[in-house]
């Protein structure tokens, strides 16, 4: 659905250049949820803009649906623009007109009957539950109920993608979750693209199939959501996840030298990852039988991510040297990823 | 009725006499104030409409077009208003005919008021969140529709404030054009009122120059009511 | 002489310009700054809250603005006589020009005022601050840069009104244009006093913003 090719954006301010987007290449596939992960300042609001060329990439290629974006003339730009939605941060309703006249504002340029307008303008706003608020102005509306007003205006001219610069980013963690509850549907419904552009990682947990990473300016890491969450790549992405996810924490931890992760010389600190709803405990127990090794759990956790669970535990195992290695065979033959964290032999 | 002119005729007792002259400047100075403000304002609205959208950034970026009307527009705003008057007599008489008389006047008015409130307007649209302008960009909404659908149509609360300033300026304008032989108000009191030393007929003229100003400001301030949501 | 004045004569004009700009600026700033800050603190929410003064002031404020300024030059005359013992010349013409300036440089003074940012004045109440010093050591030094453009549109307005101060004998480049050029038909003198006038202008103009600019940098 957008391809965008090696593309570049500098913004040249008085003291200092900034190069914004630095040689990005992405595919986003038609009918998915993808989202892009950074930092402020990382360059993924200058990204977004590229595709719908609010911002015009000093080089690259932006192709979506087919045409490229680059080469179009401007009355050609805003005939494709139509084809893209776009949602912001700030909802950017416009004041003076009321839920339905924001709503039918794309309309204008569609030729089409008042009643017709009239009829549209209805479905949108039953679409994103908001039909109660039709002659309501932006002011009298909460946050919620704006940035859902200006999906269904988003919307209007039925798009194929739909473009969220930190859609959720004023919104309490409730209105988040009902907002993403509506990308989702909207996306099954319509076969609605979805380029949704965050800070939390929260939010790529909730909706996304795939995700980027970017850091400076360049794409750091991809991959599909599951896959980020059970093996980050890049110290940023563990960070991300980090602020999702306990079971991270003891990266910290061990690099603080916390009292939690002090070690004998008999001692390994392992995390188990495992793929289906294992009773942790059971194995965990069973491999102290079966082994002669004692094991103290520091964290467990078990998410769902995408529609997949991720579960996870960090133990302290005690043994004998051939006792803990016999184990985490053990373990590994069922289907669980264990990584030694720390070995305390060498302290 | 009898009781109240006399009372009036004691209190102002040289205003009584004028009435149908006070009458008759009163529209002079309407006539002025209207016609040369209906002009100025739509010569005024595209101009502030070009100084936003030309501006560096702005959606119809141009910056020859925009540096040409900012000097010009600099330039007549250094004129002080008497002495556009007088120069630009040889013009007014090029356009109406003549150089004095109400419609004499109405040259001169405009060439004062334009500058003025073109810079106002630029700056009653420049107050339009420039996220709103994104928006209607991302929409594919071309500059004609962004300049009357997002410009003009979020900022009537302002271009009225402006215009309700601009509006008394002019009254003030009128005066002075009045004075070197526009007819209005400001003749009237500067005739009256001064020349011949009768400061009950300036008193009267302050009072109904006060009303008019003071039903403008109403008449804005029942716009800007409507059009704040 | 040059376009047939004397050049004692150019000076003397450019002295009362000056005279008349200089003096009725710094009178009409010293009263429309504390006019300007009355309006801000006695209306409603303000650190002064008292209806009755803001209602008062902003009326008399909005009537002496409604007046064109020619007329009020009329109006005036009697108080001109008695502050000045004359009702001719420079120093007299300062009197109406005072009385044009305030009204509008205590609204201009108002606008900057009130675009500080209100988180400031809380800032200043929650520290303890009395109306006074909340005023003097808060809201001026924030709205300095905005009070000095303010001050520059006034100043450029009133030079515009010095010029019809020519009309009470004033004197001045404005009468200079008006008297020579306009009513002696002398085109090239008239040209080139509007030319010093819009010099003068652009001067006071860049003079301003320049100021208002380093006071605002500053700041950070």
């Amino acid at each position: 659905m957008i391809e965008i090719q090696n593309i570049s954006k500098t913004f040249k301010l008085k003291k200092q250049t900034v190069r914004a987007v630095n040689g990005v290449s992405l595919d986003i596939h038609d009918g998915e949820i993808f989202g892009i992960i950074g930092y402020s300042g990382a360059g993924k609001s200058t990204l977004v803009r590229c595709i719908n060329l609010l911002e015009r990439p000093d080089s690259g290629s932006v192709v979506v649906g087919g045409k490229e974006m680059t080469a179009l003339s401007e009355k050609e730009l805003r005939k494709e623009r139509r084809n893209i939605g776009m949602i912001f941060q700030h909802f950017n309703l416009f004041p003076s007109r009321t839920v339905a006249e924001n709503v039918a504002f794309p309309l204008k340029y569609r030729k089409i009957s008042k009643e017709d307008i009239g009829r549209k303008v209805t479905s949108l706003l039953s679409l994103v539950e908001l039909s109660d608020k039709a002659d309501a102005y932006p002011s009298q509306l909460s946050g919620g109920q704006q940035q859902r007003a200006a999906i269904a205006r988003a919307l209007a001219t039925d798009p194929k993608v739909l473009l969220c610069d930190e859609a959720t980013s004023a919104l309490d963690p409730q209105t988040t979750h009902s907002i993403l509850s509506l990308l989702r549907n909207l996306n099954e419904k319509l076969g609605l693209t979805v380029v949704i552009i965050t800070h939390e990682m929260n939010v790529i947990k909730e909706i996304c199939d795939r995700v980027a990473v970017m850091e400076n300016g360049r794409i750091v890491e991809q991959n599909d959501v599951f896959s980020i969450f059970a093996s980050p790549q890049q110290p940023i992405t563990r960070k991300f996840i980090d602020s999702t996810s306990v079971l991270y924490k003891i990266h910290e931890l061990i690099a603080e030298n916390s009292e939690v992760t002090k070690l004998n010389d008999n001692e390994k600190i392992l995390k188990l990852q495992y793929l289906e709803r294992n009773a942790s405990e059971a194995l965990i127990s069973a491999v102290s039988r079966k082994f002669s090794v004692d094991c103290n759990i520091i964290f467990g956790s078990i998410e769902i991510i995408g529609n997949a669970p991720l579960g996870g535990t960090v133990v302290i195992i005690s043994g004998t040297e051939q006792d803990i290695q016999d184990a985490i065979a053990w373990l590994r033959e069922k289907n669980i990823q264990v990584e030694v964290l720390k070995d305390g032999k060498n302290n | 009725m009898e009781k109240i002119t006399e009372l009036l005729g004691r209190l102002m007792p040289n205003v009584v006499t004028k009435i149908p002259e006070l009458l008759r400047s009163t529209g002079e100075t309407l006539y002025m104030v209207g016609v040369s403000g209906i002009i100025s304002f739509f010569i005024g609205l595209v101009f502030g409409i070009m100084l936003v959208t030309m501006k560096k950034g702005g959606i119809l970026e141009n910056s020859f077009v925009f540096t040409v009307l900012d000097k010009l527009i600099h330039l007549f705003r250094s004129i002080p208003f008497i002495i556009l008057l007088a120069g630009l007599i040889p013009l007014t008489r090029l356009i109406v005919g003549t150089a004095i008389g109400t419609n004499g006047a109405i040259v001169p008015l405009v060439f004062g008021t334009v500058p003025f409130f073109s810079r106002q307007i630029e700056s009653a649209l420049s107050d339009v969140d420039p996220k709103l302008i994104e928006t209607a960009q991302s929409m594919g909404c071309s500059p004609a529709g962004i300049i009357f659908r997002v410009y003009l149509r979020e900022s009537i609360a302002g271009i009225t404030r402006v215009t309700v300033i601009t509006a008394v300026s002019l009254i003030g304008l009128s005066a002075m054009a009045g004075a070197v032989g526009g007819g209005g108000l400001g003749d009237f009191a500067i005739r009256y009122g001064h020349q011949r030393n009768q400061v009950d007929v300036t008193y009267v003229t302050i009072v109904v120059l006060l009303v008019i100003v003071m039903l403008i400001q109403e008449l804005g301030n029942v716009i800007i009511k409507k059009a704040t949501h | 002489m040059i376009f047939g004045v004397s050049y004692a004569r150019i000076v003397l004009c450019v002295w009362q310009t000056l005279y008349m700009l200089g003096i009725g600026l710094i009178i009409g700033a010293a009263a429309g700054l504390p006019l300007g800050i009355l309006l801000v603190i006695t209306r409603k929410n303000g650190i002064m809250e008292n209806r009755l003064i803001h209602a008062v002031l902003s009326i008399i404020i909005n009537i002496v603005r409604s007046v064109p300024f020619i007329i009020l030059l009329v109006y005036v005359m009697p108080v001109t006589k008695v502050i000045v013992g004359t009702r001719v010349g420079s120093t007299a013409a300062i009197v109406p020009l005072v009385f044009f300036i305030t009204p509008f440089l205590s609204r201009l003074f108002e606008s900057s005022l009130l675009d500080i940012d209100g988180g400031i004045i809380e800032a200043a109440q929650s520290m303890g601050a009395t109306v006074g010093q909340t005023i003097i050591h808060f809201m001026l030094p924030e709205a300095r840069s905005s009070l000095v453009l303010a001050l520059t549109t006034g100043a450029v307005s009133l030079l515009g009104a010095t010029a019809m101060a020519g009309a009470v004998g004033g004197g001045g480049v404005g009468d200079l244009a008006l008297t020579y050029g306009y009513q002696q038909f002398n085109r090239p003198l008239m040209t080139s006093t509007v030319v010093v006038l819009i010099i003068f202008v652009q001067a006071l103009q860049t003079a301003g913003n320049s100021i208002a600019k380093k006071l605002r940098n500053g700041k950070k």
